[in-house]
């Protein structure tokens, strides 16, 4: 459904050039549910910046549904891909109600029946009618994210790319948050692709997943490797073994 | 003798609907060991390491019923001996560079003060400083002592305070998620250090966090908390034992990379646990 070839994400800013991806290729299936996983700068987030058209490719082609992406998005694409980011503090506009934050997708996208949209978009994500006309300050981490997964879903996309979802949250928030995303997949059919550093959460969430490191695909597993810890380079066993906890030595 | 001695600490902030407890009477004592206290957001750890240090922000107020530190009551020092402590013999490492570096001096002058503040020579305590940053696992000292923050990036911004509040070699550090910003990989090398300073200079160690799973592998005992009380109180190696239902439902809820359980368990918090 989704297929990366050979991307590469350089920036530019006169003086030094940073190639954050260099030549990445993966293929998601309808329906997947896939994982990036990598440290910070590995290029993981550039790389679902890159599909949405908010990073600057500089090689390789990004193609949905065997066609390649238009550039600059047009918004037929955004109808069928949304993304949810990191830091639900950062990504919800301080003065704007929940309410705005739910309709302004549904405008731009001229969609009918937007105050039923809103309401149904705020049950799905387990939030409720009371949470309308509240500012996002007024609001949990746990709860901005739900707005924030509200917002991607209200559109009715096919594909929604998360960029570590849960890592801004408690443990017990997460597991809510990581619940609902999987239920909501498993209701609609949607297809995942997930960014985050934490292992477990990958393995929990992802049928197969990407290791990436210093802008390159290091290597690609399926759940099962990774339970089985059949990692074929030295840099996965390393981050599997780390990601186990503390060891004294080496 | 233990290090540090808290009994009944209460930390009451002023709000607009009358004083709000966030932290109602911890107890614990601290020896020369790595104590972890873990909780959620909210739970009053990262209060409760600041009020050791003196510095639970305006307005709100810390009381206890005893709080000393090495034989010293704490409650009542003056600002001038509190100076004497702090950055010397006690020290704290923040969770985020960004905002606990002064974006303005250089690395290795603020790796500087504490020792040069407290009468130590520059020559010496710049020779301290670098080999300091090379503890750290600094690939190039030279160049992250002349840098300025903004120039370091996360990881190395977290190394470079580490280095700055280990630099006086302290007695009792108190470390409020002092990895959670890094990289698995550069957690366990930070993690080391730590280790190794607990190990070889008897320093006690105080670990705020909310990684149940890190603390465990990494920490002596661990003290569980809920709503500004200790719910619980274990050997780190005991954690998959833990009798209160607020422990066993944070540990439950963490996904595992071997376990297939789709719904994740929930936490139900339970009202009484506040009590």
């Amino acid at each position: 459904m989704l297929k990366i070839e050979n991307l590469e994400v350089s920036f530019d800013n006169g003086e030094t050039v940073v190639n954050a991806v260099r030549g990445v290729s993966f293929d998601v299936k309808q329906g997947e549910s896939y994982g990036i996983v990598g440290e910070s700068g590995s290029g993981k987030s550039t790389v679902l910046r890159a599909i949405c058209g908010m990073a600057p490719t500089t090689g390789g082609r990004i193609l949905l549904d065997g066609k390649p992406l238009p550039d600059p998005r047009t918004p037929d694409f955004y109808r069928r891909v949304q993304m949810v980011f990191q830091d639900p503090y950062a990504s919800l506009h301080p003065r704007h109600t929940i309410d705005s934050v739910l309709s302004e997708p549904l405008s731009i996208q001229r969609f009918d029946r937007r105050d039923q949209r809103i309401a149904q978009a705020l049950d799905d994500v387990g939030l409720g009618q009371g949470f309308r006309f509240r500012y996002p300050h007024q609001l949990s981490g746990g709860q901005r994210q739900r707005v924030a997964v509200a917002r991607a879903l209200i559109l009715e996309p096919q594909i929604i790319l998360l960029d570590e979802p849960t890592s801004a949250l408690d443990a017990s928030i997460q597991a809510e948050v990581l619940n609902l995303l999987e239920r909501l997949r498993s209701e609609r059919g949607l297809t995942y692709v997930m960014v985050s550093h934490d292992l477990a959460v990958i393995s929990h969430m992802c049928e197969r997943l990407l290791v990436m490191e210093q802008g390159l695909a290091v290597e690609e597993l399926t759940r099962a490797d990774l339970r089985a810890r059949r990692a074929r380079t030295d840099y996965t066993t390393k981050l599997l073994k780390a990601s186990a906890g503390y060891t004294a030595t080496e | 003798m233990s290090l540090l001695e808290v009994e009944n600490l209460r930390i009451t902030f002023p709000t607009r609907t009358g004083p709000a407890e966030v932290v109602r009477g911890v107890n614990f004592t601290l020896g020369h060991e790595r104590l972890a206290i873990v909780g959620e957001s909210g739970s009053g750890k990262s209060q409760t390491g600041r009020a050791i240090l003196g510095l639970t922000p305006q307005p709100g107020q810390a009381t206890a019923d005893r709080l000393s530190f090495d034989g010293t009551d704490l409650r009542s020092l003056s600002a001038r001996n509190w100076r004497r402590l702090r950055g010397t013999r006690m020290s704290m490492v923040m969770q985020d560079p960004k905002f606990s570096l002064n974006p303005v001096m250089p690395v290795g002058k603020q790796l500087m003060e504490p020792l040069t503040t407290h009468g130590t020579p520059k020559r010496e305590a710049k020779r301290r400083a670098l080999e300091m940053l090379e503890a750290v696992q600094m690939r190039d000292p030279e160049r992250v002592f002349r840098a300025y923050p903004h120039e370091l990036s996360g990881g190395m911004g977290q190394r470079a305070m580490i280095a700055m509040m280990l630099v006086s070699e302290p007695d009792l550090l108190i470390a409020d998620e002092p990895t959670s910003a890094l990289d698995v990989t550069i957690q366990i090398e930070v993690l080391r250090i730590l280790d190794r300073l607990v190990a070889d200079r008897g320093m006690g160690l105080i670990f705020i966090s909310h990684d149940l799973r890190l603390v465990s592998s990494f920490c002596d005992r661990v003290l569980v908390m809920y709503a500004g009380r200790v719910v619980e109180e274990l050997n780190a190696a005991d954690l998959h034992k833990a009798q209160h239902p607020y422990t066993q439902g944070l540990l439950n809820c963490l996904p595992q990379i071997d376990e297939d359980r789709h719904p994740l368990p929930t936490l139900d918090r339970d009202a009484a646990w506040a009590g």
